[in-house]
């Protein structure tokens, strides 16, 4: 799991007084290798401003040979700068001493976590807690003011948009889903037509999807492990688990990982009761 | 002394679901247009941490970000706890938008088509 407060390197390309500028190209290339590294990267020319840095590293790289580099100064003593002449180096060398900065620094390597996660369009939500009640994994949680939020980003299960099945608004965003409405894209009154009919196959299968998937999967074993067919039962089992997760697009690495029904219960009934807390808080307040 | 606009760019690097060649050719483009930029790995990426650059972008006015739907822009600057303001804010999308009209939108027309910069474009 991802530290989301721990420190970051941001790198600045630096070609203002007191650095020579990069030639187009290797700037272009530079820039789009480390961003592919995971870097954050600010170019910054001659009179440019960029927004400040409140806390991490920065690394100002520029081609200071024979000159001063410019003076950079932290005031809240809780970012470190470095500088490093980066004159005739191509993009691969250049890569290779953001990383040492890095390790220098004593900062994680970036990436190695998919951002993926609910966002909520607080201009749809209605604040119902289906959500909260939905997920088993802890991603929702409540405000003081007894507001749905997003309290837990990492717990939330890569490529599962499920929880936005379940939403009567569409009010539920996954930025990297491959399609909309859920990816953010506007919401025609056929996207709402289409989310309404999901959310009514939820409550076909008794509202709980988790517990459904799971009774499914159990019934599927217990009838195949008669026939002594593991094969079969376990072409019958992902069967069952794959129309289901077709309908709702949960990812077969989220089914697999699902906890036994005895916890889903417990964690289901647990999210519904802080749920309802929540709502009876809203409407006494 | 630069004049207009911040602009900030996202590389979305950690899913595939900005075209890589729109995405790739407006980076080149910014990069060689002589403006400053901020380029961020994953917008997505600096919600979820909260980042304080957010609140500094969305604080100084006049800011065009290249990133992909404005809704979900929005709503993951408010996921961050920065409230984006109604005006002076464009949204460009990568996932919808070919390079050469977002490029044209943030520098201005004469950047995304040939590749020259406004002054070098023959009349």
């Amino acid at each position: 799991m991802t530290n989301l407060a721990a420190p970051t390197l941001r790198v600045i390309l630096y070609e203002g007084a007191g650095s020579a500028g990069l030639p187009d190209g290797i700037r272009a290339e530079l820039m789009l290798t480390l961003l592919q590294r995971g870097y954050g990267v600010s170019s910054v020319r001659n009179g440019g401003t960029l927004a400040g840095l409140e806390r991490g590293s920065v690394l100002v790289m520029g081609r200071f040979a024979d000159q001063t580099p410019p003076q950079a100064m932290d005031t809240s003593g809780q970012v470190s700068v470095h500088f490093r002449d980066i004159d005739g180096m191509d993009a691969a060398a250049a890569l290779a001493t953001v990383d040492a900065v890095r390790e220098e620094a004593k900062i994680g390597k970036p990436g190695g976590w998919k951002p993926w996660f609910p966002v909520i369009d607080y201009g749809r939500c209605t604040n119902c807690m289906q959500c909260l009640s939905f997920c088993l994994f802890d991603v929702y949680g409540v405000s003081k003011e007894n507001q749905i939020q997003v309290q837990h980003q990492n717990n939330c299960k890569t490529d599962c948009p499920a929880c936005s099945r379940v939403c009567p608004e569409v009010a539920i965003l996954f930025p990297k889903y491959r399609q909309g409405p859920i990816n953010g894209d506007e919401i025609d009154p056929e996207d709402l037509r289409r989310e309404a009919m999901k959310v009514d196959i939820s409550a076909l299968l008794g509202g709980d999807i988790y517990l459904a998937l799971r009774d499914r999967s159990a019934k599927a074993k217990s009838r195949f492990s008669k026939e002594r067919d593991e094969d079969k039962a376990l072409k019958e089992r992902m069967r069952c688990l794959q129309k289901l997760s077709d309908q709702m697009e949960i990812p077969a690495e989220v089914l697999a990982a699902l906890p036994s029904a005895d916890q889903i219960a417990a964690k289901a009934a647990a999210a519904k009761a802080k749920a309802e807390a929540a709502l009876n808080a809203a409407n006494a307040s | 002394m630069e004049n207009g606009c911040r602009i900030l760019y996202c590389h979305c690097s950690y899913a595939q679901v900005v075209p890589k060649d729109v995405k790739e050719e407006v980076l080149r483009k910014l990069a060689e247009s002589g403006r400053s930029f901020d380029a961020v790995a994953d917008l997505c990426e600096m919600s979820a941490r909260k980042d304080p650059a957010l609140n500094e972008l969305a604080a100084s006015g006049d800011v065009k970000i290249v990133a992909c739907y404005p809704r979900a822009v929005k709503w993951l600057f408010n996921a961050a706890g920065v409230k984006l303001p109604e005006q002076g804010v464009d949204v460009l999308n990568m996932r919808t938008e070919p390079a050469e009209n977002i490029v044209n939108a943030v520098l201005g027309p004469g950047f995304g088509g040939n590749g020259k910069k406004p002054e070098q474009v023959q009349a």
